[in-house]
């Protein structure tokens, strides 16, 4: 009825995926180790930080709070989807270009949730990009720079539709 | 850390996931997890099996009928939060879910989840007893019904068997006279709150000579449960707010955020930013 392994089939990256997973592995476990995609970070495993932050059938999540053997069926993209698909790059160009990072642990997250809030459409405020960020943790940059970097993106794409 | 091994099953039932929790002492359902990974992680738990309820059709969805607000336990909170349903006709909670954690938290964590965990400083417990809600839940003799104060029995303690599955929660509908108000200190954006307060009244008379009556204010952080402080809603209801912050009748104790002092301090700074909220004409 029930097992402590699952078989799991799932799309991540576009690819589809089949694997048997211990039922205890997190599913940013299972990407880092048995896909070996480590762009997803493990920070504080309990849902704080915000380092693993990666899409889940389009919605951001946490991946160390989310079981492997839940995304059978789903589709996952990690920052290497993101990143890959060019989806996310201007942000990465100005993340480097104001220094908004430093050890660049938890940036593949910050980049995650920044374009969750950018792909909404409109121009946030600092203090909205600051809510929406409030999940991840940056122990570097003090987060001013983020948010400069998050605000110049967002009003570039603005500026870019007119 | 990694959590202890355990068993994992996908359930299509209630009916099912009533019976494995039967057959499995310390099985542990799961829904949006987000309270009970991170306590698998830090092994503080160690069930033997998760049951997955996820999959059960009818869970979720969000109703307005009959002047009650329904909200299927599986509903996420970025659901609640983008509904047209919760933000006219349940106010209250809908200016409560924002202060829920993050956006990924939103995302995957449910209404049913946390009021049925029942943590002390949670949102969504505190505004359940301000508005006098209730909660199904299904369990090995059927379905019944629970009235938010007689649900949250102590810390992280509910009126829930260990066979039994929160299923729905609901509320009145707001009405033209309905005041609502909410407040919380925390020190990062979606963090537990140090000191929280989720208030309900109905506006009594029109214009100037308005005047509150069923004042319910139900304080989250200052115990082991939600809590209402009776004294001060009575002041709050005779139009005296120096008066209600004085007859606060709260004991807070120490943790790891505040002292009970300030805590105590606290609860009087959210009731006068409440009480102007409840004064406000609704739009």
């Amino acid at each position: 009825m029930s097992d402590l392994a699952l078989d799991i089939s799932l799309t991540v990256n576009g690819e589809r995926v089949s694997e048997r997973v211990e039922a205890r592995k997190s599913l940013v476990d299972f990407l880092r180790e048995d896909l070996a995609l480590t762009g997803s970070h493990v920070g504080c495993e309990h849902g704080v930080c915000g380092a693993c932050t990666m899409r889940v059938n389009g919605e951001i999540v946490r991946g160390c709070l989310m079981l492997a053997v839940q995304c059978d069926g789903a589709t996952v993209e990690t920052i290497e989807g993101i990143s890959d698909s060019g989806e996310v790059a201007d942000l990465q160009a100005a993340f480097e270009q104001r220094n908004a990072l430093q050890c660049g642990y938890c940036t593949p997250g910050m980049i995650a949730a920044a374009q969750d809030l950018l792909k909404r459409g409109d121009v946030p405020s600092r203090d909205a990009i600051r809510e929406h960020l409030s999940g991840n943790y940056c122990r570097c940059t003090g987060y001013h720079a983020i948010v400069d970097a998050v605000e110049a993106v967002a009003q570039a794409r603005a500026g870019g539709k007119k | 850390m990694k959590p202890a091994p355990f068993a994992y099953k996908k359930v299509r039932s209630l009916a099912e996931a009533v019976a494995l929790l039967g057959e499995n002492k310390d099985a542990r359902l799961l829904a949006g997890g987000h309270s009970l990974i991170a306590t698998l992680n830090m092994r503080l738990s160690a069930p033997s099996l998760l049951i997955d309820i996820n999959g059960i059709a009818g869970l979720d969805g969000i109703s307005h009928k009959a002047g009650t607000v329904e909200i299927g336990a599986l509903t996420r909170h970025a659901a609640a939060e983008r509904s047209d349903a919760v933000a006219k006709h349940a106010p209250l909670l809908a200016r409560a879910l924002p202060h829920i954690g993050h956006a990924t938290i939103r995302n995957r964590g449910t209404l049913g989840g946390s009021i049925a965990f029942a943590d002390p400083a949670a949102e969504l417990p505190a505004c359940l007893l301000a508005l006098d809600g209730e909660v199904d839940a299904t369990g090995p003799k059927g379905k019944r019904t629970i009235k938010a104060a007689d649900f949250f029995k102590g810390l992280f303690e509910t009126a829930l068997g260990p066979q039994d599955v929160l299923t729905a929660i609901r509320v009145p509908a707001a009405s033209k006279d309905t005041r609502v108000g909410f407040a919380e200190l925390a020190r990062r954006h979606g963090d537990y709150a140090i000191v929280g307060l989720a208030a309900s009244a109905r506006a009594d008379g029109k214009g100037n000579n308005s005047r509150l009556a069923d004042v319910r204010l139900a304080y989250f952080g200052v115990g082991s449960t939600a809590v209402r402080a009776k004294k001060a809603e009575a002041a709050l209801a005779s139009g005296n707010v120096d008066a209600a912050v004085a007859a606060l009748d709260l004991e807070p104790q120490d943790d790891v955020q505040a002292t009970g002092a300030v805590k105590k301090h606290l609860a009087g700074v959210l009731l006068r930013r409440v009480a102007m909220q409840l004064l406000e004409a609704r739009s």
